[in-house]
């Protein structure tokens, strides 16, 4: 639309880290119906995530999981007024390419789908749709920024409601991005090797302190106090999928879990926001879970 | 004149704000309660969602609390979200804002974010334009009489003043270019 249709990278980059500027402090939630996505909108929801099954039935169901279906992705759009992201395969720029024709506001490319390739991830520079990817450390962190993602998120354990994987891997980012602005600047060199990620990149956080793009968390929360803790480890907004509309009462628990990232350092508040919400989603310890059925370790 | 700022930090680009005005010297507060409302001087309301904030702006009684001090004189800026927080009036859609600058804003004016966009617009009584970011933003539709366009791209409205409440359409915030917000400080 821009510049008569021309597009100019790093404007476009500005706009793009400037939609994930705007969701901070929010919470994007997991929704498979227009329904579900009014009542998260209702709840105060910064934005939907849409679906066609939400991870813990992605789990459930086994098989491959794909991009949904453009008209269900649709008529979530229709229902709300807040920004729609959906789901692309890892690799799946075919996916990616279809989700930016349907004017999706952000595209996931998420481990929780099936991957479609097992060495590139999407090209998302080439993309004007911004796009959020996960990432268990600060290395895959930079190199999904590398490739154009304009917000990162923890990858946690999706569908499982155990909030201990999305809590090692922002500690993970956190610790790493504070060992990296610690270092000499002749330093720099050997730790862009260690994390396989770009010089350039590393410098930036050298330089800052914190990823180039908006840091955000998701996988496994699924209580206020799961929301604040992640928000006190140094998450800038957090990601709800199954712990919703997988609960006892969907609309209190999210309308519990915004307030509780916006009073996360308060632990008063805290407390009354967490009362009488109902039965959480019943959950999976992720100790108990075969390596081979872990969600977070796709992706490269 | 006083300038301990607060940055309304429900929810939304805040940081950016913040940002902004610790590097022109300003005293920068985060804004969530009335209590937090009482310490500054001007309130800044950032980008965000605006159907989001407003809730929360009702239940805690922030929102309550802005209204009081707009009326009492206190200068405020809104960007983007800010803007039709502030609105008297916004299209098609009830929701909770503050009702207090006399225009109508359409929400998401230019549709969704691969509509996005970056371009300069002339801010009246400026020599150099402004670079003004454009992220699923309102336009303002109608204005009262005593308010005074103070920008537009496209014939439509993108920023506006009454008394010592400004609104934009757009984000001065994510870009390194400051005037506005110095600009604000004065009001």
């Amino acid at each position: 639309m821009s510049n008569n249709g021309v597009v100019n990278a790093a404007k476009t980059w500005r706009e793009k880290v400037g939609l994930a500027e705007m969701l901070k402090g929010g919470v994007i939630m997991d929704v498979t119906t227009p329904e579900q996505a009014r009542i998260a909108e209702d709840a105060q929801a910064v934005a939907v995530m849409a679906l066609e099954r939400v991870p813990a039935d992605i789990r459930r169901d086994g098989g491959v999981a794909r991009m949904s279906d453009p008209e269900m992705i649709l008529a979530i759009k229709e229902a709300v007024d807040i920004p729609v992201m959906a789901k692309c395969r890892i690799g799946h720029f075919v996916e990616a390419e279809i989700l930016q024709a349907l004017e999706v506001d952000f595209v996931d490319e998420s481990e929780v789908l099936t991957p479609a390739d097992e060495e590139n991830h999407v090209d998302k520079h080439a993309f004007t749709v911004p796009f959020v990817c996960g990432a268990r450390n600060l290395g895959e962190a930079l190199r999904r920024c590398g490739e154009g993602a304009a917000m990162i998120r923890t990858k946690g354990e999706a569908g499982t409601g155990d909030v201990v994987h999305a809590v090692w891997h922002m500690r993970t980012i956190m610790k790493e991005i504070r060992q990296v602005q610690a270092a000499r600047e002749d330093e720099l060199f050997k730790l862009a090797k260690d994390h396989q990620a770009p010089l350039e990149l590393i410098r930036e956080v050298h330089r800052t302190g914190k990823l180039p793009v908006p840091n955000f968390s998701a996988g496994g929360i699924a209580t206020p106090a799961d929301a604040a803790l992640m928000m006190k480890l140094g998450a800038e907004t957090v990601f709800v999928g199954s712990g919703i509309f997988k609960s006892g009462d969907p609309a209190r628990r999210a309308q519990a879990i915004v307030d509780s990232v916006v009073f996360y350092n308060d632990a008063k508040k805290l407390a009354e926001i967490s009362k009488n919400l109902g039965e959480p989603m019943v959950g999976i310890n992720i100790s108990s879970l075969k390596p081979e059925d872990q969600l977070a370790t796709r992706g490269w | 004149m006083s300038s301990r700022v607060g940055v309304l930090a429900i929810q939304g680009d805040y940081a950016c704000h913040m940002q902004v005005f610790a590097g022109l010297g300003a005293e920068v507060n985060e804004v969530r309660t009335p209590e937090d409302l009482a310490q500054v001087d001007r309130l800044v309301i950032p980008g965000g969602e605006s159907s989001t904030v407003g809730k929360l702006l009702e239940r805690y009684g922030t929102g309550a609390a802005i209204r009081e001090r707009a009326a009492a004189g206190m200068p405020i800026w809104g960007t983007c979200m800010g803007m039709i927080m502030l609105a008297k009036r916004i299209e098609n859609r009830t929701q909770y804002a503050l009702e207090l600058l006399d225009i109508t804003v359409r929400r998401n004016a230019f549709g969704a974010q691969v509509h996005s966009f970056e371009t300069e617009v002339p801010i009246a009584g400026w020599e150099e334009p402004l670079t003004a970011v454009f992220i699923r933003a309102p336009i303002v539709t109608e204005i009262g009489a005593n308010v005074e366009v103070l920008a537009r791209y496209e014939d439509k409205i993108v920023a506006v003043r009454e008394g010592k409440l400004l609104g934009t359409s757009f984000h001065p915030e994510l870009t390194d270019d400051t005037r506005l917000a110095a600009e604000f400080l004065t009001y």
